[in-house]
């Protein structure tokens, strides 16, 4: 281990506020909040999560994941949370989730059925998985796109009905947003404002 | 010389605790087991006469470091000792339920095992999995506006380069409509059809930013990255819409206002949606882009003309090839995402489709100066192009291969551009006594 993480460690274990430096991997802890008050959240997702900096007031949003290619997102939660944003922070969460869910059901049976497509093909043409040279073999794009057809044919109605929730939640989410970010507006306005400084260094 | 970080360093090796990570302080076990090595002892002795003011250098440092290290029995290589404790600190000042550290599960089915790097055997694997780990932690970013970074982002979730191509087939509508040229309307029109796009742009990348994250082509984009919020995009929607709009109808006439909202309608409510449900997305995605010259033609007369239709139809027409081939090479990606598109579900009507419309955009062509917008020479001088193209267009219908979708593609970018010049060229002049004085000397300039 060299002197530089030892120093970085040395900082982290000892400072609560300070700058972040994103080292260790937790498991799932969806949100990130300054005090210790509130119960931490759980979630449903196997996957390591991250844990920010206990000074940040931002969302963080992650690479994309390996099975649904989205990106996971950590809630920022602030310490006097109104309902609102509470009820915000819960839909946004779920619809991850729940698009986590349907993404990676969708990649993980594509690519099952594309191998079994191809190699139903190649044992009726009597070929074997690899060639001479011991490379994969593989169909032509006229060959895949029969595959292709058949699997949009086949979840057509999954697709549909996936879509259409999505566009509902989409809406819900944007609305909430913007009753958030309006109910904020106002409140700072009237210097009724949580007084975190919300209004400057605005959150995506 | 490095005094900054040396001074950090010997800092640092001065404050660290005794129960954690380096153990008791390093200066007395240093000179310690320096005395053991010659080499080092020298160097140290050598040290330790200069100034104190004056740090030692970064190499000297590294190298004492070694030495101590690899004679040291208490200060051990394991990284993992160390991290329990840090990690059991850490959960209690933030209050978490377990302290776990989970690997990243693999990506096939069956094995999706979880290994706890935490094993005491597994002393090999640990530091991979702690630097995946460390690697992984990086690519985290705070959900933070940067205000230098807005411009690109703006110009990526508008798509600005599509944007520009349809405020030019606008312009061109403009220009090839029989009136004078009012530099104040065109301006005006131009600006707004921008505005228009890019209203439609970003709300087509609101609705689609799971579909777009599956996607090779399009998981750059800002809202998949979330460099901003959907409520962010949203606004700036609304922001360059509802002046667009204004300005269109109030600034030019309401008829090209109406277009546009017409346009902004069909992208995001009709195209965007059926893109998902049906095949016939790709007929509405054509009317779209046809609309951009009518409205340019509307915001010069007033009046929907036929010339103004014959534009429209050139745009419509072209779609094909160029959309069909762009999304012949995509079948996998459009299948993967759950795209109806006609290439993945009707590959014989996608090279149908694609060669009886390049095929029509000769005839399109010869019907300029039968509608009074261009002279006879127009057909002539784009016989060339439309043939090319007719002609990829007919190789991919034949052969149906990757290659050929690229090609006839690729010669669908340049040639609605040269088409829209030279139409441009071959423009029927207004004033019919110079017809005959203007005709010959465009042909020689055309020709």
């Amino acid at each position: 281990m060299n002197v530089k993480t030892v120093g970085c460690l040395f900082f982290r274990s000892l400072c609560p506020c300070y700058i972040y430096t994103p080292l260790l991997l937790r498991s799932s802890c969806r949100g990130h909040r300054q005090n210790t008050s509130q119960p931490p959240q759980h979630d449903t997702r196997a996957q390591s999560g991250l844990s920010p900096a206990a000074s940040s007031k931002y969302d963080w949003i992650g690479p994309p994941d390996r099975l649904s290619n989205l990106r996971p997102i950590i809630y920022h939660i602030p310490e006097n949370e109104t309902p609102l944003e509470r009820k915000l922070r819960h839909l946004r969460q779920e619809t991850e989730d729940w698009n986590h869910k349907f993404w990676t059901n969708q990649n993980l049976t594509f690519s099952k059925e594309r191998e079994e497509y191809v190699q139903s093909q190649l044992k009726a043409k009597g070929l074997s998985e690899r060639d001479d040279q011991g490379r994969k073999r593989t169909l032509s794009s006229e060959e895949m796109a029969v595959f292709y057809k058949h699997f949009l044919d086949e979840n057509m109605k999954r697709h549909a009905s996936y879509n259409r929730e999505w566009y509902k939640r989409n809406f819900t989410i944007t609305l909430l947003m913007a009753k958030v970010a309006l109910h904020n507006t106002w409140g700072t306005l009237t210097g009724q404002g949580r007084g975190t400084g919300r209004e400057k260094g605005k959150p995506t | 010389m490095f005094k900054t970080p040396c001074s950090r360093l010997t800092g640092v090796w001065k404050y660290i605790p005794r129960d954690g990570l380096v153990g008791v302080s390093v200066q007395p076990k240093l000179i310690a087991n320096a005395f053991r090595c010659h080499l080092s002892a020298r160097s140290l002795i050598q040290l330790c006469r200069k100034n104190q003011a004056e740090w030692i250098t970064f190499q000297h440092l590294c190298f004492l470091k070694r030495q101590y290290v690899k004679s040291s029995n208490d200060l051990c290589q394991r990284a993992r000792p160390k991290q329990e404790r840090v990690t059991s600190v850490l959960a209690e000042q933030d209050d978490l339920v377990d302290g776990q550290v989970q690997q990243i599960p693999a990506v096939k089915p069956e094995s999706s095992t979880v290994v706890a790097p935490c094993d005491p055997q597994d002393i090999q694997n640990e530091p991979e999995a702690a630097r995946a780990a460390r690697l992984e932690a990086r690519q985290w970013k705070e959900l933070r506006v940067e205000y230098s970074d807005l411009p690109g982002i703006y110009a990526r979730l508008s798509k600005l380069k599509l944007t520009a191509l349809v405020v030019t087939t606008a312009a061109a509508g403009f220009a090839m409509a029989p009136v004078a040229f009012d530099p104040v309307t065109f301006m005006m029109a131009s600006v707004g059809t921008g505005l228009s796009s890019c209203t439609a742009n970003s709300i087509n990348q609101y609705f689609e930013v799971p579909f777009d994250s599956n996607m090779n082509r399009t998981k750059n984009r800002p809202l998949v990255r979330g460099q901003i919020s959907p409520l962010h995009a949203v606004s700036f929607a609304l922001a360059c819409g509802i002046p667009g709009l204004t300005l269109l109808t109030l600034g030019v006439n309401p008829l090209t206002g109406f277009l546009g909202a017409l346009t902004i309608f069909l992208y995001t409510c009709c195209y965007t949606p059926l893109k998902r449900l049906s095949i016939t997305n790709t007929w509405v995605g054509a009317v779209v882009g046809a609309i951009p010259p009518v409205m340019g033609w509307t915001a010069a007369t007033g009046s929907l003309d036929p010339g103004a239709l014959l534009l429209g139809g050139f745009l419509f027409s072209w779609q094909f090839p160029h959309f069909n081939a762009l999304s012949w090479n995509l079948r996998e990606d459009y299948s993967r995402g759950g795209y109806r598109m006609m290439s993945v579900t009707h590959p014989a009507l996608c090279k149908r489709v694609a060669l009886r419309h390049s095929v029509g955009l000769i005839g399109l062509s010869a019907l300029g100066p039968a509608l009074d917008v261009t002279t006879w020479t127009f057909p002539l001088v784009s016989l060339p192009i439309n043939l090319y193209i007719s002609y990829l267009a007919f190789r991919f219908y034949r052969h149906g291969d990757r290659q050929n979708a690229r090609k006839l593609f690729f010669c669908s970018l340049w040639h609605l551009p040269m088409l829209l010049l030279l139409a441009l060229t071959c423009k029927k002049r207004r004033v019919t006594q110079d017809e005959a004085a203007v005709a010959p000397s465009m042909a020689s300039l055309a020709l």
